[in-house]
């Protein structure tokens, strides 16, 4: 039980370093690190298959493809100016006004049960398998329709075109 | 294994509920904080995984693994997400030598 309060309290921390990180390469490290308490916690529900793909999607894919986007843009050090103070302050403001929120409408709740894995084998890919193949098998193919649009198109708007004059903005 | 799963035995729902929310409320500040563009998309990447914990709580909670399976639909989403969104970045960076979104202000209207 106390492991699941310490993983916690490491991604609230880690999520706050990401968006208060100066530079952006420390923001995507610490980011990984906060993906990987995420991967802890599929572990404790024992959703093995959600940990290993989060674990190889998210922190193998996703974060590889930001880092190269940041190697690609070559920030320099001056290139993020900071806001006012005043807009900070609302911005922060605004988040724990909707955090307040939330938390303020769970508590109208009343104490809730505790999550107790009734079936062991709920989160294994053998079970999981079985569901996405016979209740999930068209939204599966048309994601396959997605994943290939967005390739095409991440192609399209990344690459140059030799034909046009270069921009002057 | 079987330790593993003890050891959640006595947390309760709302503790997921909660943690989900303080994560996604720091995701919606960073997106109102930041002005550098690919911060904004982790901060977009970071509500949406929150969204993904409490998903997955609430089916092992249930006991039904559609919504683990959704889960896996949302990751497969923000894959796409994610390469469509970098390449429009990197465009913006060559076309206005910056990413930071107060550049773009002239798309307002």
């Amino acid at each position: 039980m106390s492991t699941f309060y310490f993983i916690a309290f490491l991604s609230i921390f880690f999520s706050i370093l990401v968006i208060s990180a100066k530079n952006p390469v420390h923001s995507i490290l610490y980011l990984i690190l906060t993906f990987f308490t995420f991967t802890i916690h599929y572990i404790l529900m024992n959703a093995q298959f959600l940990a290993i793909v989060n674990f190889i999607v998210y922190m193998g894919a996703i974060l590889v493809l930001f880092l190269y986007t940041l190697m690609l843009i070559n920030l320099n050090k001056e290139s993020e100016p900071v806001k006012p103070f005043m807009v900070k302050i609302a911005a922060v403001f605004g988040g724990g006004i909707l955090a307040v929120a939330l938390v303020s409408s769970l508590k109208s709740l009343g104490v809730s049960d505790p999550v107790v894995l009734k079936n062991p084998e709920l989160g294994l890919v053998k079970n999981l398998g079985k569901v996405l193949f016979n209740e999930f098998l068209l939204p599966f193919e048309v994601s396959s329709v997605l994943l290939l649009s967005a390739m095409v198109g991440a192609v399209l708007l990344a690459t140059k075109d030799p034909k046009e004059p270069k921009a002057t903005i | 294994m079987e330790s593993l799963t003890q050891t959640i035995q006595a947390v309760p729902l709302n503790h997921y509920i909660l943690l989900s929310a303080i994560i996604f409320s720091i995701g919606v500040m960073g997106v109102l904080l930041r002005r550098n563009a690919i911060v904004i998309f982790m901060s977009v990447e970071l509500m949406l995984n929150s969204v993904n914990l409490l998903l997955t709580a609430f089916s092992v909670y249930r006991g039904d693994a559609s919504g683990q399976v959704f889960v896996f639909f949302i990751m497969a989403l923000a894959a796409a997400e994610v390469a469509v969104g970098l390449a429009i970045i990197v465009m913006i960076y060559r076309n206005t030598n910056s990413i930071d979104i107060n550049v773009l202000n002239r798309l307002k209207w």
